[in-house]
């Protein structure tokens, strides 16, 4: 077996709420190997952006917060450790992109900081190699100017611009695992898929193990080997992000990808949105949660919660928690 | 070049009301400048003679322009009660007085605000908190004189580690002004300390509460850090205004802590000479204040572009 650099083992993160306890990542178990890029979809409210914090150690116990299972980078549990030997996983280990490039950078602090203190906090650069560093990695992320822009100011630069400084400062210190958190929704279309790319690349030349979470599935089909799509805290299907996209087999996965707005649809034509709204996590429907607004939903679905189990395809592992998976629409693809 | 006219313009704006108004508020008041001068149990011709000499039979706005005519050209006349000296030399007496008092209190209310904000932002709604709140609200209800006079039973009378009712100019001693001065000046920063922590604690937990610090807490950095080199520069905005005020407002109004301490500040001056009705006094010393107010001011927009650089704007 090939050593993980992730995995997730029926992770629960649970909020305290003055209105009761929100399940907002509800036994959740994954795995990633160096290199690979696993892409988590879903709609907003689904528990994908907790669920990455959750796995970086962002939100762990506390009064309010009761994280249970298990997370383990590098081989260590990242809620087992003491605060300060998680925070050297911090950079080193696994990194976060943030959503918005708007708000994630310190409008007090100069570019050049955001990302040579990092290198200094963790690699013990001094102040010259570090910008010396920061530079290079300005430079690796494209953006032109690199020696000019380190002495500026967040506000100075475009978002497209900023996001590539999100992620020069989370690639500082070489994770080994990338967590991007919906990198995309806060930038204009013309320069999301830019910011894709550019993420995709950066994770194969480093082989560096990648999470990316989303809310569009158009940002995930080409550039994520894997890919889970969580409803209400769980997933419920998971596959390869060509198997999910060409055959999903949870109605929900289906109604999601059918949600995709389609170039050579008519003028006019209506979007085919998903009725209904997402679950209520503090008082999740029972059985399975996506009954209420699933078009094949019988009795049962309504009664006994589907598990998240092995379809029984023959070449490739395809998980689903359904309990009448859609049939598998043409044989020989994968 | 066109800012620095129009502060200057704004300046004088300021202090020709300020001026104006404190006149027209001290024609009104009680106390009569002759009485002052000559004392108690004269015949009233001679305070009725000593009033014609004085011009304050004249009508209120050729006294207004008598003083103001003197003042741009930097003459504010002396004073009409004993010791007649120059109102400038009184002001320039007092002033450092005054203005040590408030910096030095404003001094020590930051230099312990700031971590007890940090601490209680740390923990909001913890046990931490709580009781920093609930201290600082205490501070706020004590009352200055109170606080002054128990601080001199305490060190002065009964430790007897500082002195009391002197003062010793920097000019002459520097230990042993910072002795004398220091007593004061922390009964003056109590009430400094209270409010400084209460805004920035507050400031600080919305500012915890943004992107950029939960980014920099996933680059690994401790909290503390994060606290002191992302948190805390964006939330001093608040509490650099209300510093640039206390610092204008204490100048002139440090009454009770200059009465309780017998120091010679701006304070006791001007509540001295108002009711006297010595208005040359008082017209030169508010305006000192305004002028010191409106300087303070413009440090603090100065600062407002230290702090943020997104209002950095660039002049031509």
């Amino acid at each position: 077996m090939t050593e993980h650099v992730l995995e997730v083992d029926d992770l629960h993160t649970t909020f305290s709420t003055p209105r009761g306890l929100m399940r907002a990542v509800d036994g959740v178990s994954l795995t990633l190997g160096a290199g690979e890029t696993l892409g988590v979809v879903g709609e907003s409210g689904s528990g994908k952006s907790v669920l990455g914090r959750t796995i970086m150690g962002l939100i762990s116990n506390n009064a309010n917060t009761e994280v249970t299972g298990s997370v383990r980078i590098a081989g260590q549990d990242v809620h087992e450790m003491k605060p300060g030997a998680r925070r050297k996983l911090w950079g080193p280990e696994v990194a976060m992109v943030f959503q918005d490039p708007m708000t994630s950078l310190n409008p007090v602090k100069k570019v050049g900081v955001h990302i040579t203190e990092a290198l200094r906090l963790h690699l013990g650069l001094n102040r010259k190699d570090a910008t010396e560093r920061a530079v290079d990695l300005l430079r690796q992320v494209f953006i032109p100017e690199p020696v000019r822009r380190m002495k500026q100011y967040p506000h100075e630069l475009s978002g497209g611009m900023r996001q590539r400084v999100v992620i020069a400062m989370a690639l500082a210190c070489d994770p080994k695992l990338l967590i991007a958190d919906e990198p995309t929704t806060a930038l204009d279309v013309t320069v999301q898929k830019q910011i894709l790319d550019l993420l995709a690349t950066l994770a194969s030349e480093r082989n560096m193990a990648t999470i990316l979470v989303s809310h569009d599935l158009g940002a995930v089909a080409g550039r994520t080997d894997r890919v889970a799509v969580m409803y209400g805290g769980r997933t419920v299907e998971t596959s390869s992000t060509s198997r999910v996209f060409a055959n999903p087999r949870h109605p929900y996965s289906e109604a999601l990808i059918a949600s995709i707005p389609q170039l050579r649809d008519a003028p006019h034509t209506v979007l085919r949105a998903i009725e209904g709204a997402p679950p209520n996590m503090l008082n999740p429907p029972t059985g399975c949660r996506f009954a209420p607004r699933c078009r094949f939903a019988q009795d049962r679905c309504r009664e006994e919660e589907p598990l998240l189990r092995d379809l029984g395809e023959r070449d490739v592992v395809h998980r689903g928690a359904c309990h009448f998976p859609l049939e598998i629409a043409y044989e020989g693809v994968s | 070049m066109r800012k620095v006219a129009l502060r200057i313009g704004e300046l004088a704006g300021v202090l020709f009301i300020v001026s104006f108004g404190v006149f027209l508020m001290l024609s009104l008041m009680p106390g009569d400048p002759a009485v002052a001068i000559l004392g108690e149990g004269h015949p009233p011709q001679e305070y009725a003679d000593l009033r014609q000499e004085l011009g304050l039979n004249d009508p209120l706005l050729q006294r207004y322009w008598d003083w103001l005519s003197g003042a741009v050209t930097g003459d504010f006349g002396t004073s009409l009660v004993p010791p007649q000296s120059d109102v400038l030399d009184r002001i320039g007496g007092a002033l450092p007085v005054s203005l040590q008092l408030a910096v030095m209190g404003l001094a020590i209310a930051l230099v312990l605000a700031i971590p007890l904000a940090m601490w209680s932002a740390a923990r909001a709604g913890g046990t931490v908190d709580r009781l920093i709140g609930a201290s600082m609200f205490g501070i706020l209800s004590v009352p200055s004189f109170l606080a002054g006079l128990l601080l001199i039973l305490i060190f002065s009378n009964g430790l007897g580690w500082f002195p009391r009712a002197q003062w010793v100019r920097l000019s002459d001693s520097i230990g042993g002004n910072l002795h004398h001065a220091l007593l004061p000046a922390v009964v003056i920063a109590l009430m400094e300390l209270a409010l400084f922590t209460r805004v920035l604690r507050n400031d600080l937990i919305v500012t915890l509460n943004e992107d950029f610090i939960l980014a920099a807490r996933a680059k690994g950095m401790p909290p503390w850090r994060v606290m002191v080199t992302d948190a805390l520069r964006p939330s001093s905005f608040s509490l650099v205004t209300l510093m640039g005020i206390s610092l204008g407002r204490l100048i002139g109004s440090t009454v009770i802590v200059e009465y309780l301490f017998a120091l010679p500040g701006m304070g006791s001056m001007i509540v001295n000479a108002a009711n006297q009705g010595d208005y040359p006094m008082v017209q030169g010393a508010v305006l000192v204040i305004a002028l010191v107010y409106v300087a303070v001011n413009a440090g603090i927009d100065f600062s407002y572009g230290y702090l943020d650089p997104r209002t950095r704007r660039v002049d031509a």
